[in-house]
């Protein structure tokens, strides 16, 4: 009877927790938190190993290659981690499932493509800011960082600019 | 940078208090921190984190918000104490132009895809084969980029300001103002935010 998923929890306790992890990297590491340079560098990596020659003479790829290795990378071991804790939580939650998010209105095929699409945006767009929602907002933002609070304005001015159009992905 | 000893306690790694390999490890504690909440939270969900462009589920911003003003003052409180030398805690650089419109391209992501990468990878965990999608998109995209930034270079090194600005450096404030001017915004935001859902939600998104 008791295997319903657990409701998420209150959004202010979820930030106070966050802003305390958050202060923790600073504190700790001296950095915030990311995700996007970390998926950089398994990019490029990745590239690497398909052809070495082109991420070498890249002078953009080639300066994610290299080092001490991935798991030498303090962003890939921080997302490893965001792996692991998202694991426990969606277990522990009873929220562990096989499905496709989208709203009632569009079909499986399109919302994937969608998906793929906005990835791509995603990728593109984080490589260009130097950051996604979490080196560039949400890092960004709590060490007042003037190009990194302007382009939070305008990923959610983007956002909040295009939903009208993609109304029917999602309500 | 390492073991330069600070007159400060923090940043721990950068007045070395452990070693780089102890410092990986809390890499991953803190991503772990960092996941856990995200999910916790609903922000592993696409129909959530869309929902707020409806006005419907402003979870998202309420996370955010609150966890931007817990950490800043936090880092201000840690500052003033003598705590953490907040001169060697990293500052993202300021290129206006590359910001300005790779924000946009990151909202266009986000109203399209459902996620942004952080989230998308609480979500593929969790099983949500849209986020697998998503992600794979978002690797394209880099290598895209990666290919591309011979071209786009101009634009991705335009308008960068010196000194890595921040609002207050800008503004020729002190932080503090900032800080309580942030805190202000973010709480008259919540207030609205509640005001929005009860107008236009049907209740937060659950799974």
């Amino acid at each position: 009877m008791n295997d319903a998923p657990k409701n998420y929890v209150n959004p202010y306790l979820a930030g106070l927790l966050l802003g305390l992890v958050l202060f923790g990297a600073f504190f700790i590491a001296g950095r915030g938190l990311g995700a996007s340079g970390a998926m950089m560098r398994v990019t490029a990596e990745a590239a690497h190993v398909a052809a070495p020659a082109a991420v070498e003479g890249s002078d953009y790829l080639s300066r994610y290659i290299g080092g001490d290795g991935l798991l030498g990378d303090w962003l890939f071991l921080e997302v490893l981690g965001v792996m692991l804790g998202a694991l426990l939580s969606a277990t522990l939650g009873r929220r562990l499932k096989l499905e496709v998010l989208k709203g009632p209105r569009i079909g499986t095929a399109a919302r994937l493509l969608l998906a793929f699409a906005g990835g791509g945006l995603f990728g593109f767009g984080a490589r260009l800011a130097r950051g996604c929602t979490s080196g560039m907002a949400l890092t960004g933002g709590a060490t007042l960082a003037l190009g990194s609070m302007v382009g939070m304005m305008f990923i959610f001015g983007g956002a909040y600019g295009l939903a009208w159009f993609l109304r029917k992905e999602w309500i | 940078m390492e073991g330069i000893g600070c007159d400060f306690i923090g940043p721990l790694a950068k007045c070395g208090a452990f070693s780089s390999q102890t410092g990986l490890f809390m890499a991953f504690l803190l991503g772990v921190g960092f996941g856990w909440i995200l999910e916790m939270g609903g922000l592993g969900n696409a129909k959530k984190l869309a929902a707020q462009f409806y006005f419907r589920d402003l979870t998202v911003f309420k996370v955010m918000f609150t966890a931007i003003v817990t950490a800043m003052l936090l880092m201000l409180a840690a500052g003033g104490l003598g705590w953490l030398d907040l001169s060697l805690v990293y500052l993202n650089p300021t290129y206006l132009w590359p910001q300005i419109v790779g924000g946009l391209v990151l909202g266009a992501g986000f109203i399209v895809g459902g996620y942004c990468p952080g989230t998308s990878v609480v979500a593929s965990v969790s099983g949500k084969i849209d986020a697998w999608v998503f992600l794979g998109g978002a690797l394209f995209g880099m290598l895209v980029f990666g290919v591309v930034h011979p071209v786009l270079e101009p634009l991705y090194e335009a308008g960068l300001m010196e000194g890595k600005p921040t609002v207050a450096s800008f503004l020729g404030v002190r932080p503090g103002l900032v800080a309580l001017g942030m805190t202000v915004v973010a709480v008259a935001g919540f207030v609205g935010a509640e005001w929005a859902e009860r107008r236009f939600g049907k209740g937060p998104v659950q799974p």
